[in-house]
C-alpha cells in the first residue's frame, strides 16, 4: 500500500473545492436553461469532492486510467445525492427526473476530471516543497481561468440572451435564460428585426462604418509619412519628437471637448460626421505614428539604401519597399484605429443631435434615455460589438504582434 | 566631446541633409498641423473659455431683431405718415458692431425726411446704424407722404424686408473675462470628494487592472486545449464598444425586478434582498470594533474598469513573458528552483520594467477616462470624478466656463502626476 501523506492531504482539500465549485456552476447553468428555481448544494458537493479525490488520488498516478475517472465520478454521483437528502440540485428528483440526471452527471465528470488534472503526476505520498507548489498552482490556475471566463463571459452572456428575450418575461424571472425556439426565428430576433425597421439602425451602423473607414484612411495617409520621417530621416527635433508624440495621447478628451463643442458650434461643424472624421484621427494619428514609426525601424535601412541607389526617389522607396514590407503594422494599426473610432462615444454623444446621422454609439445612448423596452437596447449592444469583436478575432495575431511591437522592442 | 588637435567634422549641415531636413519636415507637416489645429489649439483655447462667462446658450450668436411699421394714416394725397424701424439687439449678452440696415421703399411714395445716419438714393435706403449694446433698441424714422399713384395702387411696405449686415460680438473672443469660474470650482462643497473620488478611482482601478492582467497573462501562458479560443475571450471587454458593455453592466446590476446578479444572489442565499451596485453610496463596516464607510458604487465602478482593462495588461504582459529565454528557467529548475520562486526571483523582474510602463500609461488613462462612469453612474452616488465633473458643470449646468475650469484643474492634476512619474520611473526598457 502507498503511504498517504501531504499531497493526499491536499488533494482532498482541492476536491472539496472544486466540488463545491462545479456544483455551484452546473446548477447556475440549469438555473439559466431551464428557469426553474435550482439550488446549488455547496456542502454537499464539497463532500461529494472529498470523496471523490479520496478514491482517485489515493492511487498511484498510473493507476488513473479514465475508468477510474469514471469510478470516481460514480461515487461523486452518489456521495451528491445522498448528502443533499436527493435532492443534488435543490429541487425533488421527480421533477425533471431525465435532466437533472444529464446535470448530475455533468458535475460529476467535470469534478472528477478537475480533480485528476489537478493532481496528475502527484501523489499520494508525501512530497518535498517543489511538487507540493506545483499543485497549489495547478488548482489556482485551474480555479482562475474558471473565475476570469465566467467573470468575462457574463455580462456578454447576459447581453445576446436579454435581446432575445421578452422584457415581460425577463422582468418577472429573470434567471430564466431559457430560449423559446418553437416561436421561429422572426419572432426571436424580433427587437433586431424592429431595430432596424423602425429605429434606424441600418443608417446608424453606415454611420459608424462611414466614420470608422474614414477615419482609418485619414490616419494612415497622415500618420505613414509622419512615421518614416520619425523613423528615418535625420531632422533637428527628430528625437524629441519620436518620445514626445506619445504625450499627444494622453491629453484627455473631457478637456478637449468643450473648447471643439464651442469652436464647431460657431463654424457650423458640431452636428456632422466631417467634424468627427476631422476629431478622430487627430486624437489618433499620434499613436499610430508612435506604433509605426517603432515597426519601420525594425526594417533592415539597407533595403531602402539599395533602392536609392539604384534611383529611386525617396517617395518611391516608400511606396515600393518600406510599405509592402510594413504591411503586417500598418493592418493592425488599421485596426486599432478602426476600432477606437468604432467605439468612440463621447465625441458622438456631445457632437451629433441629427438622428440621420447618429453613429451606433450616440443611438444606443438615444435609446438608452428614452422608454425603450431592455431587449432592443440589449440587441442594439450586441449589434454594435459584434462587427468590431470579429474583426478583431480574425485579425488578433496581427493586432498584437502590432501593438506591442512598437512599445516592448524599444 | 572633440579633442581640440583632431580634426573637426564639418559643422552645421550640409546641403544634402538640409534637403533630407525639408523632406522630414514636409512629411509631419500634416500631422502637425491636425495636432495643432484639433488638439493643441483647443488645449489652450480651454484656458481660455475657463476665464470666460460662457454658457452653453451663448453660443448662438446674437442677432439684430427689427419690427417695421407705418405711423399714421395714408388714405388721401398728401397725407403724411412715417415709416418706424425698431431694431433691437437680440442678446442680452453681447454687443454688435458695425450695424449697417438697407430696405427699399415703395416708388410711388415721396420721402420728406429720413433718419440722420440713413441715405437714400432711388428708393433703395441705407442707415449706418453703427454698433449696438446688449439689449439696445432703437427706432429710425422716415417720414413719408402719399402720392396719387400710391393711393390709386396702395403697397404695403412690409412686402420688402429691412436687410441687416452686422459683425456680432463673438462671446469667445471678447475681452470679457471673469476668476468667477475658478472660484465657484474651487468654493463647491464637493470639489475635495470629487478629488478624492477620482483620485481613488484611478489608483485602484491601474493597480487592480495590472494585478489582474498579471493573473491572466499567467494563465494564458499555460499551454492547453481551447487556450486562443478563451484568449480572444479575455480580450473581449476591451474590443467591445464602451456602450455596449456598460449597458450590459447597469442592466446586470439592476436593482429592480429584472437584474441579473441581484436575483442570482438572492437564489444563491448570499444576500437577502437586492442592491443597489451603482446607486448606493457607501454601507457602513464593521471589523474588529473599527467601523468604517465602504462606499459600494464607486468600488463597482473600479470593478468594471478592472474588467474593461486588464486584457491590455495582459497582452503586454504575455508578449513579455513569450520573449523571454527559457535557459535560465532550465537553469534555475536544475538548481532546484520551485515555480513560486521562479517567478518570483525570475519572472517578475523581467516583468518590472513593462509592468511600470503600463503602469505610467494606464494610470493616466484612468485618470482621463469618462465615457465608463458616466454610462454606469452618470456621476451619482459618489462616483463623480473630476472628468464627469466637467461634463456635469459644461452641460448639465450649462456653464461652460465652469466646466472648462474643472478641465483645466484635471489637466493641472495630470501634470502634476506625470511629471513626478517622469522624475521618479526607473530607467525603463520601453
Amino acid at each position: 500500500m502507498t503511504k498517504f501523506g501531504n499531497i493526499y492531504v491536499l488533494c482532498l482539500l482541492f476536491g472539496a473545492a472544486w466540488g463545491a465549485i462545479w456544483t455551484v456552476l452546473v446548477t447556475l447553468l440549469a438555473l439559466f436553461i431551464s428557469g426553474h428555481p435550482f439550488q446549488p448544494q455547496v456542502t454537499a458537493g464539497a463532500v461529494a469532492g472529498i470523496a471523490a479525490a479520496a478514491v482517485l488520488t489515493g492511487l498511484a498516478p498510473a493507476k488513473r486510467s479514465p475508468v477510474m475517472v469514471a469510478v470516481a465520478s460514480l461515487v461523486f454521483i452518489v456521495v451528491l445525492v445522498v448528502a443533499s437528502g436527493a435532492t443534488p440540485l435543490g429541487q425533488p428528483l421527480s421533477l425533471y427526473s431525465f435532466g437533472q440526471l444529464v446535470f448530475v452527471v455533468l458535475t460529476a465528470g467535470v469534478a472528477a476530471q478537475s480533480i485528476n488534472l489537478t493532481a496528475q503526476n502527484l501523489g499520494p505520498g508525501h512530497e518535498r516543497r517543489y511538487n507540493v507548489e506545483v499543485l497549489c498552482l495547478r488548482f489556482l490556475k485551474g480555479f482562475g481561468l474558471v473565475v476570469f471566463t465566467i467573470a468575462v463571459a457574463l455580462p456578454f452572456f447576459v447581453m445576446v440572451m436579454m435581446s432575445l428575450k421578452n422584457q415581460q418575461l425577463l422582468l418577472s424571472n429573470p434567471l430564466d435564460f431559457s430560449l423559446n425556439f418553437s416561436q421561429g426565428a422572426a419572432a426571436l430576433f424580433r427587437s433586431y428585426i424592429e431595430l432596424f425597421t423602425q429605429y434606424h439602425f441600418g443608417s446608424y451602423l453606415l454611420n459608424s462604418a462611414l466614420v470608422s473607414v474614414a477615419t482609418v484612411a485619414i490616419t494612415l495617409f497622415f500618420a505613414v509619412p509622419g512615421a518614416y520621417a520619425v523613423a528615418r530621416l535625420k531632422f533637428p527635433g527628430q528625437n524629441f519628437l519620436s518620445r514626445s508624440i506619445l504625450l499627444i495621447y494622453m491629453v484627455p478628451m473631457i478637456v478637449l471637448v468643450i473648447p471643439l463643442y464651442a469652436i464647431f458650434s460657431q463654424l457650423g461643424m458640431r452636428n456632422t460626421l466631417w467634424g468627427l472624421m476631422l476629431v478622430y484621427p487627430a486624437t489618433t494619428i499620434p499613436v499610430a505614428l508612435y506604433m509605426l514609426q517603432g515597426y519601420f525601424r525594425g526594417i533592415p535601412s539597407e533595403l531602402e539604401e539599395a533602392g536609392l541607389m539604384d534611383g529611386l526617389t525617396r517617395l518611391n522607396v516608400i511606396r515600393k519597399i518600406t510599405l509592402p514590407l510594413a504591411l503586417p503594422a500598418l493592418a493592425s494599426v488599421a485596426l486599432y484605429v478602426f476600432m477606437i473610432a468604432w467605439n468612440e462615444f463621447l465625441f458622438a454623444f456631445m457632437f451629433l443631435d441629427n438622428v440621420d446621422l447618429y453613429t451606433l454609439s450616440r443611438g444606443i445612448a438615444e435609446l438608452n434615455s428614452s422608454e425603450v423596452p431592455r431587449q432592443h437596447l440589449m440587441a442594439g449592444a450586441v449589434i454594435a460589438t459584434v462587427p468590431v469583436l470579429a474583426l478583431f478575432l480574425w485579425f488578433e495575431r496581427f493586432l498584437v504582434a502590432g501593438l506591442t511591437a512598437g512599445s516592448v522592442k524599444g | 566631446m572633440t579633442h581640440e588637435n583632431q580634426p573637426k567634422p564639418p559643422s552645421g549641415m550640409g546641403p544634402l541633409a538640409k534637403r533630407e531636413m525639408r523632406f522630414a519636415y514636409m512629411l509631419l507637416l500634416p500631422t502637425f498641423l491636425i495636432v495643432l489645429s484639433v488638439v493643441l489649439f483647443p488645449l489652450l483655447a480651454n484656458v481660455w473659455i475657463s476665464f470666460k462667462p460662457v454658457t452653453l446658450g451663448d453660443l448662438r450668436a446674437p442677432s439684430i431683431l427689427v419690427n417695421e411699421r407705418v405711423m399714421g394714416d395714408l388714405e388721401a394725397v398728401g397725407d403724411t405718415a412715417d415709416i418706424r424701424y425698431r431694431a433691437r439687439n437680440s442678446s442680452r449678452k453681447s454687443a454688435i458692431a458695425d450695424v449697417v440696415m438697407t430696405d427699399t421703399l415703395p416708388a410711388t411714395l415721396d420721402v420728406l425726411s429720413v433718419d440722420d445716419r440713413c441715405s437714400l438714393q432711388g428708393t433703395d435706403l441705407r442707415c449706418d446704424l453703427g454698433d449696438y449694446e446688449a439689449g439696445q433698441r432703437e427706432d429710425i424714422l422716415i417720414g413719408i407722404s402719399a402720392t396719387d399713384a400710391y393711393i390709386a395702387n396702395p403697397e404695403n411696405i412690409k412686402n420688402t424686408k429691412p436687410v441687416f449686415e452686422f459683425i456680432p460680438e463673438n462671446i469667445l473672443t471678447n475681452n470679457d473675462f471673469t476668476l468667477e469660474n475658478f472660484r465657484k470650482v474651487f468654493n463647491a462643497s464637493d470639489f475635495w470628494p470629487v478629488l478624492w473620488a477620482s483620485l481613488y478611482y484611478t489608483i485602484a482601478g491601474t493597480i487592480g487592472a495590472l494585478v489582474m492582467g498579471l493573473f491572466a497573462a499567467q494563465l494564458m501562458n499555460m499551454a492547453f486545449r481551447g487556450r486562443s479560443v478563451l484568449r480572444g475571450l479575455f480580450l473581449s471587454p476591451y474590443v467591445a464598444p464602451v456602450i455596449a458593455v456598460a449597458l450590459a453592466w447597469v442592466l446586470l446590476l439592476d436593482p429592480g425586478p429584472g437584474g441579473t446578479l441581484n436575483a442570482l444572489l438572492i437564489q444563491l442565499g448570499v444576500i437577502d434582498g437586492p442592491i443597489s451596485f451603482l446607486g448606493q453610496r457607501a454601507v457602513e463596516i464593521n471589523i474588529l470594533g473599527l467601523s468604517f464607510d465602504f462606499p459600494v458604487a464607486l468600488t463597482v465602478v473600479i470593478i468594471f474598469e478592472i474588467w474593461r482593462y486588464f486584457p491590455l495588461a495582459m497582452l503586454f504582459i504575455l508578449a513579455r513573458m513569450q520573449s523571454m529565454s527559457s535557459d535560465i528557467y532550465e537553469a534555475a529548475e536544475i538548481d532546484g528552483a520551485t515555480p513560486i520562486q521562479q517567478f518570483r526571483f525570475i519572472s517578475l523582474p523581467q516583468l518590472m520594467g513593462i509592468m511600470a510602463v503600463l503602469f505610467l500609461l494606464r494610470f493616466i488613462w484612468t485618470f482621463n477616462k469618462f465615457d465608463d462612469i458616466f454610462l454606469l453612474t452618470g456621476g451619482a452616488a459618489g462616483t463623480r470624478t473630476l472628468t464627469v465633473n466637467v461634463y456635469e458643470q459644461a452641460f448639465a449646468v450649462s456653464n461652460l466656463g465652469a466646466g472648462a475650469a474643472v478641465a483645466v484643474v484635471v489637466f493641472i492634476v495630470l501634470l502634476f502626476f506625470s511629471i513626478i512619474f517622469f522624475k521618479f520611473s526607473p530607467e525603463d526598457d520601453a
